[in-house]
């Protein structure tokens, strides 16, 4: 019963490792707390990001080295973005002899999604000496408010 | 051929190093991925250097040891906190023995989207010839 009810659903299957893989970071971030080490996480998806925020936007950094930036998409809606994009290697003369080959080239895509509401109007990506930083400003609705004590 | 290849990327975890002398500045150091080819002229070297500021990115090449560091500013701002990290960043360090002679003058380094392009020149010396070797 349990197989057919997974596998005829492809997202009820997604949803349940995306349960698994939330529980995780949970247990990581308690683990980590005690140790004062932040919690590392993967979720095994290039390209591998680091998220932060402050109490206006979110920022998500991924390190992409010789990517271009006309080879990128960036999509954002509500509450995710979306990166893609594809890493070209540029093919190298005949009779060259290769002694490493530790770079690699291919099609990314991966999709974060947000704790919050963002505004996806508003979103703005940097490239900068192969490092993305996408700024994402919350919204509204999302932003801690100041409530002064009467 | 790499315009052809549309195989989908997988992350690739950074590798920590260990560096010779001890470190004098806290901090990881990792060891950049790199592709190193070389024809009858020239031996190239791609390094993959995310974050690396052309002025934080130093090469030494001595008694045909060659020296890639290079040295990455945070990039967080002071009021940021952390929801997730998956990946860590530090300092690149790698090194390698050639064992061609090279020209010294003629090095070329540039440092592109976080890609160092390091191109050098054999001497005139070391091209290979092609040597006859004759029969009696």
């Amino acid at each position: 019963m349990m197989y057919r009810r997974v596998f005829n659903y492809p997202w009820r299957f997604r949803s349940m490792f995306e349960e698994i893989e939330r529980m995780r970071q949970m247990m990581d971030r308690w683990l980590g707390e005690t140790e004062g080490i932040l919690p590392m996480t993967r979720a095994g998806v290039f390209p591998l990001v680091n998220v932060t925020e402050n109490k206006d936007n979110f920022f998500i950094r991924a390190e992409l080295p010789g990517v271009e930036k006309e080879d990128l998409d960036i999509q954002a809606t509500t509450n995710s973005v979306s990166i893609s994009g594809e890493r070209k290697i540029p093919a190298e003369d005949e009779g060259a002899r290769y002694h490493r080959r530790e770079r690699e080239a291919g099609k990314f895509s991966r999709v974060i999604t947000l704790g919050a509401d963002i505004q996806p109007d508003k979103v703005e990506a940097n490239l900068k000496n192969g490092v993305l930083t996408v700024t994402v400003p919350k919204a509204e609705i999302a932003k801690p408010k100041q409530i002064s004590i009467k | 051929m790499a315009q052809t290849e549309t195989k989908a990327l997988k992350p690739k975890e950074k590798q920590e190093v260990m560096t010779p002398a001890e470190q004098t500045s806290p901090g990881a150091v990792f060891t950049p991925n790199v592709d190193i080819f070389e024809t009858e002229t020239k031996i190239t070297i791609l390094a993959d250097m995310p974050g690396v500021k052309p002025e934080d990115l130093s090469i030494d090449l001595r008694d045909n040891t060659l020296t890639l560091k290079g040295d990455i500013a945070p990039v967080e701002g002071p009021d940021e906190e952390d929801v997730l990290i998956e990946y860590e960043t530090g300092k690149y360090f790698r090194q390698f023995t050639l064992s061609e002679v090279i020209d010294q003058d003629k090095i070329d380094a540039q440092l592109q989207n976080g890609v160092l392009h390091l191109t050098l020149p054999k001497v005139e010396k070391a091209t290979p010839r092609k040597i006859v070797v004759k029969t009696e």
